[in-house]
């Protein structure tokens, strides 16, 4: 059963549109991530899906139901805010019970409730507290918890992690993801951090002004994104997108980097039948920084040998990690990830492997996947 | 470690501090000791000098012996009824305005800048403009010389200020939290009273002040509205400096406009740090 279905939806601000004819279908138990640079409508439609705020136009079902003029509290939905908008003069107890009461749930039901979702999030000896007695990471855990209580058909989050900081932002993601796995809701997520739609989502739609532009399982998104500004925001470092030629040899197409210079760098292609039609013509290719290596490097599941290029180093960034490079491919700027304990000499070459098979090619017009 | 050098800028400071606080004091200096002094010593020297006996018994005749208005129960009852005035105009002033703040600025609807607009431009209104209107409401209404006829005008006339103060206050609320507490189902009273009241204390605390002092203090309704009996401490204050003897009874009258003013300076005095906190609550994040 489809959880959540968004049809045709959009939404108007007198001559500014947020939102322009939104499709997507939700199914139950998903993790959708709902990710995109500020201002591309994401928490509009949220908003929008919660019936805080109205669409426009089109409609929105929530498990087989049209709920367009159907107010907050009936669409069977629960909210993580950012702000985790806990209410300042309740305990924690209040806050989480505060919902039931309000829909006038009988006492021993609520604690009953209550003291499930408190050992869920291990929150028992906060019950007491007042918010501004939690530190942040607590605040989260009872701002779930007020969802949890719930038990609604979907789960709202509004960017709920933005507010904390970096160390405790990746343990919260990984609990989010556990809770997720543990009792299998629907939850539609929020954010414009792409890790975090990465990680984890089940699948991303991907939007940018007020349009989705991809909606698919984060390899799908990863690995063939819909169009340029996919390829460019999802993935850090982002995908090294640069101009080039698309030519033919006896041996298949090839796309040439810096066409005509001395420096041209061949990259012969093996699979991309779609491409065909582009033969003679300027693509935009798109490598992720990780199909460049240094040159000793052997790609996982490769046959034969790697392609290999030498190209000048203009800058290295060790992360401890991985060794990110800024290079010099054809003439075009490109980054690469290699070994940690490898480190080129900036203004000097170097020689590096590259992973054709997960080339990207796009139309340099329309800026879409061609292959 | 603080600046203990006197540095010349420092002591011009200090001067002109002292002078301005001086010129402000002197009247109530000057009030405080004519009414411990007897109404002959003042009539016999000047206004300003200090007590030879200390007079005490002014206080007694000006709460509750002397005669005003053809009574001579002193100004007891009109320190009553400024009481019956202000305490309910204040409550519901306040309470309405903390409503109307909450709803132009946490629930936004169409128009709402211009409720907003239109109900604070009574702030810019001359009293003396709305005299003629509230003579025909209260006349209309038979209000006319009661008590609720006040109330009734300085609590609408009241809702210019506390909305501004309140609506200021909450916009300073997140949002999130009402969109939160709706999600909860929770409706626009008990939204207010379960999660913005609990928050209100401080804006609450200023405009009680606030209300209270200036509700209290008012003069002009009292005078127009109300005659004899209904009439404010403030009003009756007027006849009772009217010459009504051969000897001027400064001392007397001095003690009852101290009296008079008891209620709002010990307001101040209680809750002066209160109302200076609940004005730059909103300011400090």
């Amino acid at each position: 059963m489809a959880a959540l279905s968004i049809r045709a939806l959009s939404k108007r601000y007198a001559n500014l549109e947020v939102l322009k004819g939104i499709d997507l279908d939700i199914e139950s138990g998903e993790f959708t991530v709902l990710v995109g640079p500020s201002g591309c409508g994401k928490s509009t439609l949220l908003n929008i899906v919660a019936g805080l705020d109205r669409a426009s136009d089109g409609t929105i079902e929530i498990g087989g139901r049209v709920v367009n003029d159907v107010p907050p509290k009936d669409r069977d939905i629960a909210m993580v805010f950012q702000s985790y908008a806990l209410y300042p003069s309740m305990t924690v107890r209040q806050n989480i019970t505060f919902g039931m009461e309000c829909r006038g749930i009988a006492k021993a039901e609520q604690e009953k409730a209550l003291a499930n979702v408190a050992r869920l999030l291990q929150i028992e000896p906060l019950l007491a507290r007042k918010p501004s007695q939690l530190s942040g990471g607590q605040r989260q855990r009872v701002a779930m918890g007020r969802a949890l209580v719930r038990d609604p058909l979907l789960f709202l989050f509004d960017e709920p992690l933005s507010n904390l900081d970096a160390k405790l932002r990746v343990e919260m993601r990984m609990e989010i993801k556990r809770l997720h796995q543990r009792i299998g809701a629907t939850i539609i997520y929020v954010t414009h951090d792409q890790i975090e739609a990465m990680t984890m989502a089940t699948r991303i739609a991907v939007m940018h002004r007020g349009v989705v532009q991809q909606f698919a399982d984060p390899d799908t998104i990863y690995r063939y994104p819909a169009n340029l500004f996919v390829a460019r925001f999802m993935g850090s470092p982002p995908m090294n997108t640069m101009p080039a030629r698309l030519e033919a040899d006896a041996g298949g197409p090839v796309v040439v980097i810096g066409a005509g210079r001395p420096d041209e760098v061949r990259l012969r292609l093996q699979g991309y039948d779609a491409a065909a039609s582009y033969v003679g013509r300027e693509v935009v290719l798109g490598i992720r920084p990780e199909c460049i290596a240094e040159g000793d490097r052997v790609f996982s599941g490769a046959v034969g040998p790697p392609v290999i290029v030498t190209a000048p180093v203009e800058l290295v960034e060790p992360t401890g990690a991985e060794t990110i490079v800024l290079l010099r491919l054809g003439g075009e700027p490109a980054q690469a990830r290699i070994s940690p304990d490898i480190r080129p000499t900036p203004g000097a070459t170097a020689s590096f492997a590259l992973d054709t098979r997960r080339l990207c090619l796009f139309d340099p017009e329309t800026e879409r996947l061609i292959a | 470690m603080r600046d203990r050098s006197f540095a010349p800028s420092r002591i011009l400071i200090y001067l002109v501090v002292t002078l301005f606080a001086a010129a402000y004091l002197a009247p109530l200096v000057i009030v405080v000791l004519n009414s411990l002094r007897t109404n002959e010593e003042i009539a016999q020297s000047s206004m300003i000098g200090w007590p030879q006996h200390w007079a005490w018994g002014n206080y007694a005749l000006a709460w509750s012996g002397f005669c005003l208005a053809e009574t001579c129960a002193g100004i007891r009852p009109y320190m009553l009824n400024s009481a019956l005035i202000t305490i309910p105009a204040t409550i519901f002033s306040t309470l309405l305005g903390a409503v109307a703040g909450y709803a132009v600025s946490l629930w936004r609807f169409r128009g709402d800048n211009w409720i907003y607009g239109i109900v604070t431009l009574g702030l810019f209104l001359p009293q003396q403009m709305r005299l003629l209107p509230w003579t025909i409401v209260l006349r209309d209404i038979g209000l006319i010389n009661t008590l609720s006829g006040l109330v009734l005008i300085h609590t609408i006339q009241g809702l210019s200020f506390t909305v501004l103060f309140c609506r200021n206050y909450y916009v300073a609320i997140p949002q999130e939290l009402i969109r939160a507490a709706r999600i909860d189902g929770a409706g626009f009273f008990r939204i207010f009273w379960r999660i913005i009241l609990p928050l209100s204390s401080p804006i609450l605390i200023v405009t009680v002040i606030w209300q209270f002092t200036h509700i209290w203090n008012e003069f002009l309704y009292g005078v127009t509205f109300t005659t004899g009996q209904q009439q404010p401490v403030t009003a009756a204050l007027i006849a009772l400096s009217a010459p009504v003897a051969d000897i001027p009874k400064h001392g007397v009258q001095s003690a009852a406009v101290i009296i008079a003013a008891l209620p709002t300076l010990l307001i101040y005095l209680f809750g002066g740090r209160y109302f200076v906190r609940g004005l730059t609550a909103g300011a400090v994040k």
